[in-house]
C-alpha cells in the first residue's frame, strides 16, 4: 500500500478544526499539522482553499478538502475503522440534522450573543437556550456518547462546547449552559473531556480567554456599521471552516 | 411497497422541495406529494413532522420523517441503494459534491434571496454582483467535475446538480427582477447548457414549476417580506 500523506492546516484554537483532529486520531491516522495565522492567510492556504480561504483544510494525497462538515465524512468514508456515523441511514439522517441544526442555532446563536450587547444579546442568549434544550432532550435516553458507547460524528461536531462555550460565557459575562438546566449535557461535556483523545490536548483556558476578549470587542466595533440593510446581522462566526 | 409510505410534504414554489422529488424520480420510488402553502399558517402534519424548523420539504418514510432538503436526498441515496447512485462513489468526488452543495445553500442562495428581498437599489446590485460571482465559481466546479460528461455527476444527474438544478426556475424569476441574464454564453457557457439539459431532464421536468407562475410568487413573496420588515419589533 502506497504510504498516504495526509495534512491538516488549522488554527489553534478553531472549533471546526478541532473536529477534524479528533476524527484523525479516532481512526488513528497519523497527520501532519500546520498552523495558520488566520489574520495572515498563507499562500498555501489560498490555494487549497480559494473559495472560502478557511481553515480546517485536509490534503490527502494532494487532494484538498475543506469545511468541516464534508472533511469529516470523507475522513468517515476514506478510513473505515471506528465509524464516525452510524450504520443506519435514519440514524445518519438523525446525526446530519442534529449537527446542521446545532451548527445553526447554537454555535451562532452563542456567537452572537458574546458579539453583541443589550436586547439583541438577549435575544441571542434567549434563542440559544432554547435550541440547547432540543440538544438536551437528543441525549437522554443515550449512553455514553451520542454516538452510544463510543465518540461518534454528532460528538466531534458539538465537542466545541466541551473547551469553547465556557470561555465564551466567561467572555461575554453570559450563562448558557446552567448545569441544573442541562444535567445530561454537563455530564456528557466531562465524559467528552476525559476521553483520551480529547484529555490534554485542548488549547490553553487562559489563551483563549486573552483571543475571545479581543475577538468579541473587534467584532463589536464593527457590527454596527456592518449590519446589512435587511437587518440580518453580520457579525463573523469564528467559523474559521 | 404501498404508495403511502413514502411521502413528501412540499410547496410548489420552495427549490429545496425539488430536491428529493428528483431524488425519488431518480431512484424510480413512487411517493404521495402533499402540498403546503406556504403563505398561509402551517399544517398539522408538518408541525409535526418537522418541530424543530417547521419548513418543507419532509420525507415521510413510514412513520418517520426526515427533514433539511439535502439530508433527504443523501438518506434517498442511502436507503434505495439499488437505483442509480446519486452521490458519487469516490470519496474525494462526494466530498466535492457536498462541498459545492454547502456553497450553494449557504453562501450562494442567500445572495440570490438578498436579489429578491433587497430594500434599495444599492442593495439589489451588490446581491446580484454576488449571485453572478457565484455562478462564475460553479461554471469552474463544472468544468473540473463533470470532466467532459453533460452533468456535474457525469453521465446521470447526480447530488450537485439537483443541489443547484433545484434553483433554475427561481433564477429565471431573478433574471427578470434584476432585467438581466445571469447565465450568459459569455461567463457561464458550459452552465447555460447544463441548465438546458437538467431542466429537460424525465425526471426533472414534471416537477419544476412554471416561470411565470414562480414570478407572481415571488411578488407575493417579496411584499410579504419587506412588511415584515417594516414591523417596528
Amino acid at each position: 500500500m502506497a504510504t498516504e500523506e495526509v495534512k491538516l492546516l488549522g488554527f489553534w484554537v478553531s472549533p471546526p478544526v478541532f473536529r477534524v483532529k479528533w476524527a484523525l486520531e479516532i481512526k488513528g491516522v497519523k497527520y501532519e499539522y500546520i498552523e495558520e495565522d488566520i489574520f495572515n492567510k498563507s499562500t498555501l492556504l489560498m490555494e487549497l482553499n480559494p473559495v472560502h480561504k478557511k481553515v480546517p483544510v485536509l490534503v490527502h494525497d494532494g487532494k484538498a478538502i475543506a469545511e468541516s462538515f464534508v472533511i469529516l465524512e470523507y475522513i468517515d468514508e476514506t478510513w473505515k475503522q471506528n465509524p464516525l456515523l452510524p450504520q443506519d441511514p435514519y440514524q445518519r439522517a438523525l446525526a446530519r440534522f442534529w449537527a446542521k441544526f446545532a451548527e445553526e442555532k447554537i454555535l451562532r446563536g452563542a456567537w452572537n450573543a458574546l458579539c453583541s450587547q443589550g436586547e439583541e444579546k438577549q435575544k441571542a442568549l434567549e434563542q440559544t437556550i432554547e435550541a440547547m434544550e432540543k440538544i438536551e432532550g437528543e441525549l437522554e435516553g443515550k449512553e455514553q456518547f451520542f454516538g452510544g458507547e463510543s465518540v461518534g460524528y454528532l460528538d466531534i461536531i458539538l465537542g466545541w462546547i466541551s473547551y469553547c462555550l465556557p470561555v465564551w460565557e466567561e467572555v461575554g459575562s453570559m450563562q448558557i449552559l446552567n448545569p441544573l438546566k442541562f444535567p445530561a449535557i454537563t455530564a456528557w461535556i466531562n465524559r467528552f473531556l476525559n476521553h483520551p483523545v480529547v484529555k490534554d490536548k485542548l488549547p490553553p483556558t487562559d489563551k483563549m480567554l486573552v483571543y475571545f476578549h479581543q475577538r468579541s470587542k473587534a467584532l463589536a466595533s464593527t457590527s454596527h456599521g456592518n449590519r446589512a440593510e435587511n437587518g440580518k446581522n453580520k457579525n463573523k462566526t469564528p467559523r474559521t471552516g | 411497497m404501498a404508495l403511502s409510505d413514502v411521502k413528501v410534504l412540499g410547496s410548489w414554489p420552495s427549490p429545496f422541495v425539488l430536491r428529493p422529488r428528483i431524488a425519488l424520480h431518480l431512484k424510480s420510488v413512487n411517493y404521495e406529494y402533499i402540498e403546503e402553502n406556504l403563505l398561509e399558517s402551517k399544517s398539522e402534519l408538518l408541525l409535526k413532522s418537522n418541530p424543530v424548523f417547521k419548513k418543507v420539504p419532509v420525507l415521510l418514510h413510514g412513520d418517520k420523517p426526515i427533514c433539511e432538503s439535502l439530508i433527504i436526498v443523501q438518506y434517498i441515496d442511502e436507503v434505495w441503494s439499488s437505483g442509480p447512485s446519486i452521490l458519487p462513489s469516490d470519496p474525494y468526488e462526494r466530498a466535492n459534491s457536498r462541498f459545492w452543495a454547502a456553497y450553494i445553500d449557504e453562501k450562494w442562495f442567500p445572495a440570490l434571496r438578498g436579489v429578491l428581498a433587497a430594500e434599495s437599489e444599492d442593495a439589489k446590485k451588490a446581491a446580484i454582483a454576488q449571485v453572478e460571482e457565484g455562478l462564475v465559481l460553479l461554471e469552474e466546479a463544472f468544468g473540473k467535475l463533470s470532466q467532459g460528461k453533460p452533468f456535474f455527476g457525469g453521465d446521470q444527474i447526480g447530488y450537485l446538480d439537483i443541489a443547484l438544478g433545484s434553483f433554475l426556475v427561481w433564477l429565471k424569476v431573478i433574471e427578470k427582477i434584476s432585467e438581466m441574464k445571469l447565465l450568459t454564453e459569455a461567463k457561464t457557457r458550459c452552465l447555460l447548457e447544463w441548465a438546458h439539459r437538467f431542466s429537460s431532464h424525465v425526471a426533472v421536468k414534471d416537477v419544476m414549476p412554471e416561470a411565470d407562475k414562480l414570478a407572481e410568487f415571488g411578488v407575493k413573496l417579496r411584499a410579504k417580506i419587506l412588511k415584515a420588515r417594516a414591523i417596528p419589533k
